[in-house]
């Protein structure tokens, strides 16, 4: 399952990141907002209600906001 | 040659850098710029408590050693020792937050393998009980290697601490160095996941604040009319809040005007002075506590953590004009000034988003065109209420500010089709706890702010000011000629040129006359045509008679208007142009901004003045 199908406030371990489908520079900074294997992640909120984007996801224990387009390279495992 | 030892803060954004810096240094700061990047460098002092003194540097938040935009790159050569203008730190302080340790440790490892003297400021650790952590900072201590402290520096506290802690870091001799230290990214995650659980002694779920606020703030429906709503009541608080001390500040420049009118014989001095420096710099300086209230306001918004939920709840919107929400920082402090607002873009990573934000911040309105608003609507639209609460100056004042919103929107979106081609990077960004903001940081923020316009307003302004005074006074109109004073000036007979180019939007010559010192400065305007008016009057009654009685004698409704809708629009400021050049490393964009935004002027100007005239305004 990829996370941005993942539905609102259900917990699941990130089991892989597609990195080649995101660029190099947002690869890195995915890496430095802790997107790692075997991290919990948590959807929380979506944005407006007509496109339903960016997400706000939980992932360990800081909360970041990102468009569901780059959520949909992070494979994840529902727990 | 200095021997004030030089210690820097480093860490992650949103580790509450900043919030220690201004916790150790107070109002001893110096705001200047590493050469040759457009890179801000802040520095301050304190002191340690044998009494000697140390230089504090807040370097660039960064989440690694491998930089992705100029502010990070700064970081790594500063700690590399290899950022020209700035020695090698004699030690570091390494600031993580306390609650995110898996993430924050991974760049404490990066630094502390740099070999330099350091130590971790366990900051936040507030906010980190709140979420349900305990946390031992001296096992932290020992599976890092380096001494520990924990801080709350929006609350003050830990910083004795700190500072012994410095005193000591400062001592040890560095190993000299100079290389990035060479870690695999997966074993440095690894290492930082296991420190993070030797330091984290318990943890359970507790009732989790930020995430109930987010579940309202982030509400798809709820928290765009909750963001809406905050910044309409923003700046209905511009205007009603700020009532009172302007009539006081009005009152002391009367005061002022009135000594000097005592104490001084009739001159062409005693004109420069009432009719150019204190006309014009009080008729600006009136409008402080009008900014004062703007900027309070968005400090508070940036240090409670709720500025990146609005930029959270802007993306999608930003997005449909090729921008990211991160642009919304930056767009929003333009709405103090653009200056400021154009330099914040340096965060954003991606070059032709960054550009694009650049091209359009000066449309947000800022807050030197307040006073040419404020004095036209003050002047023209009646002091009615349209509803409770709502007056119908506060509501016209809110249609300027979307009207350059809406003119920013449509210009992005062509940029980002014609000029500034290309995909984006997209949106992705940390949300931060919230917390309530120490008001202390806040009046730092403010005063900055204020000493800014000040000084601004000393300088630049009173200069402007006092040449158009000379261009309007010179040559005098000979005893008896049938000529107004203005009619016969050098401002006059340049004015008559310019008036031509404006005559089809509706300007008359006294607006073609403001528009030349605006370009300096916007609120310059106002206090232009304050001394135009001034000067013009042959008596004392006409010269006491206000701005505001002389320019609704002076001007129709449609133009008034139409001078509202081309301060929306023009690029009236220099410094806004020098600043684009600085970032962009040339003239070939400002001239490109330059061009659009006074061909936006025009065309609204014009627009607004044919239909209010024709809809019998």
């Amino acid at each position: 399952m990829q996370l941005d199908q993942l539905p609102l406030n259900s917990t699941a371990r990130i089991s892989r990141v597609d990195w080649a489908r995101l660029g190099e520079t947002e690869a890195h900074r995915l890496r430095c907002l802790g997107f790692d294997p075997g991290v919990e992640v948590e959807p929380l909120h979506r944005g407006w209600f007509l496109f339903r984007d960016p997400l706000a996801v939980r992932v360990g224990r800081m909360t970041v906001a990102i468009r569901a387009l780059h959520a949909a390279a992070v494979e994840v495992e529902p727990a | 040659m200095t021997s004030i030892p030089l210690v820097a803060l480093v860490g992650n954004p949103n580790a509450g850098k900043s919030a220690l810096f201004n916790a150790l240094t107070g109002a001893r700061q110096k705001t200047g710029n590493y050469p040759g990047v457009t890179v801000e460098r802040h520095s301050g002092r304190f002191a340690l408590d044998d009494g000697r003194p140390v230089e504090l540097v807040d370097l660039p938040g960064t989440y690694s050693l491998h930089p992705t935009s100029p502010d990070e790159a700064v970081t790594r050569d500063v700690v590399l020792g290899r950022q020209a203008g700035e020695r090698r730190p004699d030690a570091l302080v390494i600031v993580v937050d306390a609650a995110n340790l898996d993430n924050h440790l991974r760049f404490a490892i990066e630094l502390i393998a740099l070999g330099l003297p350091c130590l971790v400021a366990l900051n936040m650790v507030d906010l980190a009980t709140r979420d349900g952590l305990t946390l031992d900072a001296g096992k932290l201590a020992a599976a890092l290697g380096v001494p520990v402290v924990e801080t709350v520096a929006v609350r003050r506290r830990g910083l004795d601490e700190l500072r012994a802690l410095v005193s000591d870091a400062i001592h040890t001799v560095p190993t000299p160095a100079g290389s990035l230290p060479q870690m695999d990214p997966l074993a440095l995650r690894a290492r930082a996941r296991a420190a993070a659980r030797e330091a984290v002694v318990a943890e359970r779920s507790v009732r989790k604040t930020t995430r109930m606020i987010d579940s309202v703030v982030l509400h798809p429906v709820i928290g765009p009319i909750i963001l809406f709503a905050t910044l309409f009541v923003m700046f209905q608080l511009v205007y009603s809040a700020a009532e009172g001390p302007v009539d006081m500040i009005e009152g002391w420049i009367g005061m002022l005007t009135d000594w000097v009118r005592a104490v001084m014989p009739d001159s062409l001095l005693r004109s420069a002075l009432i009719d150019g420096v204190i006309a014009g710099v009080g008729a600006v300086v009136v409008f402080l506590p009008q900014i004062l209230v703007l900027f309070a306001f968005i400090l508070f918004l940036e240090m409670s953590g709720y500025m990146v939920r609005a930029a959270f709840i802007m993306d999608r919107l930003m997005a449909s004009v090729g921008l990211s929400g991160r642009a919304f920082i930056p767009l929003l402090s333009s709405f103090a000034c653009a200056v400021p607002g154009i330099m914040a873009t340096r965060t954003i990573e991606d070059p032709r988003d960054r550009l694009t934000t650049i091209l359009i911040a000066p449309l947000m309105t800022c807050s030197a065109r307040l006073p040419v608003y404020a004095v036209i609507i003050g002047a023209f639209i009646p002091d009615a209420k349209v509803g409770p609460g709502l007056g119908l100056q506060g509501l016209v004042l809110f249609g300027l500010y979307m009207a350059g919103i809406a003119g920013a929107m449509l210009a992005a979106f062509v940029l980002r089709k014609t000029v500034v081609k290309g995909e984006g990077l997209g949106f992705m960004m940390e949300l931060p706890k919230y917390q309530m903001p120490n008001l202390k940081d806040i009046a730092l923020g403010l005063w900055q702010r204020a000493a800014a316009f000040l000084r601004r307003a000393g300088t630049i302004i009173a200069a402007t000011t006092v040449v158009l005074w000379a261009l309007l006074s010179f040559p005098q109109v000979p005893a008896g000629s049938t000529h107004s004073q203005i009619d016969y000036s050098i401002a006059g007979r340049i004015a008559g040129g310019l008036e031509v180019v404006v005559k089809p939007i509706g300007f008359s010559r006294d607006m073609a006359l403001a528009l030349i010192p605006a370009m300096a400065a916007r609120e310059v305007a106002v206090s232009a045509l304050a001394t135009t008016y001034a000067v013009d009057a042959r008596d004392e009654a006409a010269t006491e008679q206000g701005l505001r009685e002389r320019l609704r004698a002076g001007w129709t409704i449609p133009m008034a208007l139409a001078f509202l809708a081309w301060f929306v629009f023009a690029p009236q400021c220099i410094s806004t142009i020098a600043v684009v050049r600085r970032e962009t490393n040339g003239w070939k964009w400002p001239a490109i901004m330059v061009g659009y935004l006074f061909a936006l002027a025009y065309v609204a100007a014009g627009a607004t003045y044919w239909l209010s005239t024709f809809l019998g305004l």
